[in-house]
């Protein structure tokens, strides 16, 4: 098990994370910041899942279903979102 | 609960307690499959009856008893029973239920105060729905399709949507159950490909269960919010889309379907191998299909909207994934109808109705294919051809199943043998009065009737009262089980550990089990479906 | 749940198997949460898509510092409970119960500042059913802030269950009714659900706020 010193340092990369993506937001990047919006919270998600929720020590089907749902998200997202661009 | 132990023979868990509590609050999971049994028995004959009725309706194409509005609530009330309140509960949460821990060797599921809570979830969800019906009610069809269900139904539509909302949560914490116990209550040496396939199958329908039912929770919320708050979602006049309803509905719809589905191929794999004497064809493979249906389940949903607004494109993704899925499919109904090849086949009840299953699945399958080609469908969506389609699947395919799973524990649940010849006719009686019913719609559908109206041009009357003709055939055989079951409950044969000369861990202890199943956790040294088995302690009272 | 006996149900064989079932149930129960949050996103999704301009327009009323200051609540509130369960597992009482206490405290702050931004667009009519005229020309718009309470609202209903179980944990420890280290299952179990509900607004923040702005 990380020592609390590193659950802080996760803390603060967390700050950090929603530091930039609020420095992407205002800097006006045009459509480019959305999509950076998004990375950074994916980014900031996966450390509290990985780090603070202990996946890391936990065993691997526990990982599985973690990622696992994910799939199914993503398969929720890709062909939903497919329709309208297409039509 | 039981603190005393070690007497010979072990109390069965029937006569665990006589009280109503000892049934309403035991956590043992063999009494609460008998409170879903019983429950949604109940739903499955106010379901019936309204199907009875819409029957009795489209004898005549002028609608000779019911009003317009009267239909309408009729079929919504028929789908959202059945659905809900009978089809999805019904393999998974009576059978699943029942013998999930005794197959894999486990005193009881993972949670058992949880399993107890998902039944008074099921009954309370249940409550509001009957209410819905008594008060007035529902006019949407079971899809609730917005904008209709949100601004323009006058029906009861939100104490409707609350049940199922409510019944979702009985479903999720069901599969959630299910899942945890397969992963962590295998008793010794019941490896993964140990497990009887009726295990695999209800795993992959609890995969399917968690993943899917939410989205319909928040989908039905959605449709809450917007007739009590007046939140506009799925409101053209504000460029909300009525088409994300329907992905958002068919996102858990269809996986739906192989929640309803997939405990009947479940059953399935347990019947063939019981009544052919012989080893599974194909262990692994059915094992995976499984879990690839209800993978691929999710990647489908779009072709029940080809016509709804959808992208062309979109759509023939969908279609050519819905093509795929047949495949899975198909390979577990060769695998089965392999496993008879040289076996020792007896045609009792149960395997009756098991090939009552294969004719009826294959036509409704293979049906299926019409229904997803993009272009036959434009002409198909919304005719009696689909009605036909997935009552193929869901009557033919699961209810044939779930009388067939009724017959075949019947003994083990009850310890009673029931009387095998009305057992047989009525086997018999459902797979022709199915076909009577549902094959003239095929035609309907073909030739243009559309569902959803009880008005129809004169032509289509001989076709809509062979259809009829029919149904009564099936209301006979539906009804029938509940008196010769009831009947066996006093008088029937006693049935010894094996009445089957089956393999499988459910049938190496006491018809009916004891309250903890097993006296010490077995070992498990075997492979399923290990025929010709040995020569095992035969209860004496059978001749079998 | 919340007896101090670290007995092992009759299920089970070991403790070692309850705890992993415990677990795993938990995260399928989060697994279905996150399909059910999913969904919501995706509507929000859609309507970004198809409409840009009234989903800018809609976004730039909100208040992006209370958005912000929430946010980082949150993300502290995850490392408070992260702390919690590690104290609990090495069994240090008072440190974990100072650490769920801060939990709390966070929680309730975060539900304090969108309560007050839900009042503050309320005054500005930007609920559409009620309140004030609707300020924004754009019908989509409305669209916009439909999603947006039900979306906040059944974030901040998940996270008051939350703030009352983590209560709920805290109170028992100080009370001596739960023992550490040997219910610390408890405490992991209640910090799972916590975290997750936190990565909900992780990206409901984004969602709501930045991307269309």
């Amino acid at each position: 098990m990380p020592s609390r010193l590193a659950f802080v340092g996760v803390w603060l990369v967390l700050l950090a994370l929603l530091g930039i993506s609020m420095a992407v937001t205002l800097l006006e990047l045009g459509p480019w910041h959305a999509a950076l919006n998004m990375i950074l919270a994916a980014a900031s998600a996966v450390l509290v899942v990985w780090f603070d929720m202990h996946l890391r020590e936990s065993s691997g089907i526990l990982k599985l279903f973690a990622t696992g749902t994910i799939i199914f998200l993503l398969i929720m997202f890709s062909f939903g979102l497919a329709d309208w661009p297409t039509r | 609960m039981t603190a005393e132990a070690k007497k010979a023979p072990p109390k069965s868990y029937i006569e665990d307690g006589h009280t109503l509590r000892s049934w309403f609050f035991s956590t043992d999971h063999k009494g609460i499959a008998v409170l879903y049994l019983v429950s949604i028995t109940l739903f499955f004959f106010v379901g019936g009856a309204a199907a009875t009725l819409i029957r009795l309706e489209l004898l005549s194409p002028n609608g000779f008893i019911l009003s317009n509005d009267a239909y309408n609530r009729l079929f919504t009330i028929h789908g959202v029973i059945m659905v809900w309140f009978f089809l999805i509960p019904s393999i998974p949460n009576t059978f699943g239920n029942f013998l999930i821990p005794i197959m894999i060797g486990a005193k009881d599921l993972a949670f058992p105060k949880l399993n107890l809570a998902s039944w008074w979830i099921f009954v309370f969800a249940g409550c509001f729905v009957i209410a819905a019906l008594l008060i007035g009610g529902v006019d949407t069809g079971w899809t609730f399709y917005a904008p209709f269900s949100t601004m323009f139904s006058n029906g009861y539509v939100i104490p409707a949507v609350v049940g199922v909302f409510i019944s979702g949560f009985s479903t999720i914490l069901t599969g959630l159950n299910f899942i945890v116990t397969v992963h962590r209550l295998r008793a010794p040496g019941m490896t993964w490909f140990r497990l009887p396939l009726f295990v695999w199958s209800i795993y992959a329908t609890s995969l399917v269960m968690v993943l899917a039912t939410p989205v319909l929770a928040t989908t039905l919320l959605l449709i809450f919010a917007e007739r009590v708050f007046g939140l506009g979602f799925f409101d053209p006049q504000l460029g909300g889309d009525p088409v994300l309803y329907q992905h958002m509905f068919w996102f858990y719809s269809h996986p739906a379907v192989y929640i309803m589905v997939l405990p009947a191929f479940a059953v399935m794999s347990e019947l063939m191998t019981a009544f052919s004497k012989k080893h599974i064809f194909g262990y692994k493979v059915i094992a995976f299909s499984s879990l690839a249906i209800a993978g691929l389940g999710f990647l489908v949903w779009g072709h029940h909207m080809f016509v709804a607004g959808e992208s062309v494109y979109v759509g023939l993704v969908f279609s050519v994934l819905s093509f795929t899925i047949a495949v899975p499919s198909a390979i577990k109904v060769f695998n089965w109808t392999a496993t008879m090849r040289k076996g020792y086949v007896s045609f009792d009840a149960p395997m009756l109705f098991a090939l009552g299953f294969i004719g009826l699945f294959v036509i409704g399958g293979l049906t299926g294919l019409f229904v997803a080609a993009t272009g036959l469908d434009v002409h198909l969506t919304r005719t009696y051809f689909v009605i036909a389609h997935f009552h193929f699947i869901m009557v033919g395919g699961t209810v044939s199943c779930y009388f067939g799973a009724l017959h075949f524990w019947w003994p083990k649940m009850t310890g009673r043998m029931y009387p095998e010849m009305p057992g047989r006719i009525v086997a018999l009686l459902i797979f022709f009065g199915f076909m009577l019913t549902f094959m003239p719609q095929f035609i309907l559908g073909w030739l243009g009737m559309p569902r959803r109206y009880h008005l129809y041009p004169p032509e289509f009357q001989v076709l809509n009262v062979l259809s009829s003709a029919g149904a009564s055939i099936l209301a006979v055989a539906y009804t029938a089980p509940l008196f010769y079951l009831a009947w066996s409950l006093f008088y029937g044969k006693r049935a010894g550990l094996n009445p089957w000369g089956a393999a499988g861990l459910e049938w190496m202890i006491p018809s009916p089990p004891p309250r903890e199943n097993f006296e010490t956790v077995p070992v498990v040294t075997w492979e399923a479906y290990p025929y010709p088995l040995e020569p095992q302690p035969v209860a004496k009272e059978d001749g079998r | 749940m919340s007896d101090a006996l670290p007995a092992v149900h009759e299920q089970f064989q070991a403790p070692g198997q309850q705890l992993e079932a415990d677990r795993l149930g938990l995260w399928v129960f989060l697994a279905s949460e996150a399909m059910l949050f999913g969904a919501v996103f995706f509507a929000l999704t859609v309507y970004h898509l198809i409409h840009p301009a009234a989903m800018h327009a809609a976004t730039s009323r909100l208040d992006l510092v209370t958005g912000v200051i929430g946010t980082a609540v949150l993300l502290t509130s995850s490392t408070t409970m992260a702390l919690a369960v590690k104290a609990a597992r090495e069994g240090r009482r008072t440190e974990a119960l100072i650490v769920l206490v801060g939990t709390v405290l966070l929680g309730l702050a975060f539900e304090a500042i969108k309560v007050h931004d839900w009042f503050d667009e309320y005054d500005q009519g930007l609920y559409p059913p009620m309140g004030p005229p609707f300020p924004l020309p754009q019908p989509a718009a409305r669209l916009y802030f439909h999603l947006y309470f039900v979306s906040t609202g059944l974030h901040a209903v998940h996270l008051a269950v939350g703030i009352l179980l983590v209560a709920g944990v805290a109170a028992s420890l100080l009370s001596n009714r739960m023992k550490l280290p040997e219910r610390t299952v408890t405490v992991e179990m209640v910090g799972l659900y916590w975290q997750f509900v936190d990565i909900v607004w992780i990206f409901l923040f984004p969602t709501l706020y930045l991307v269309s702005r």
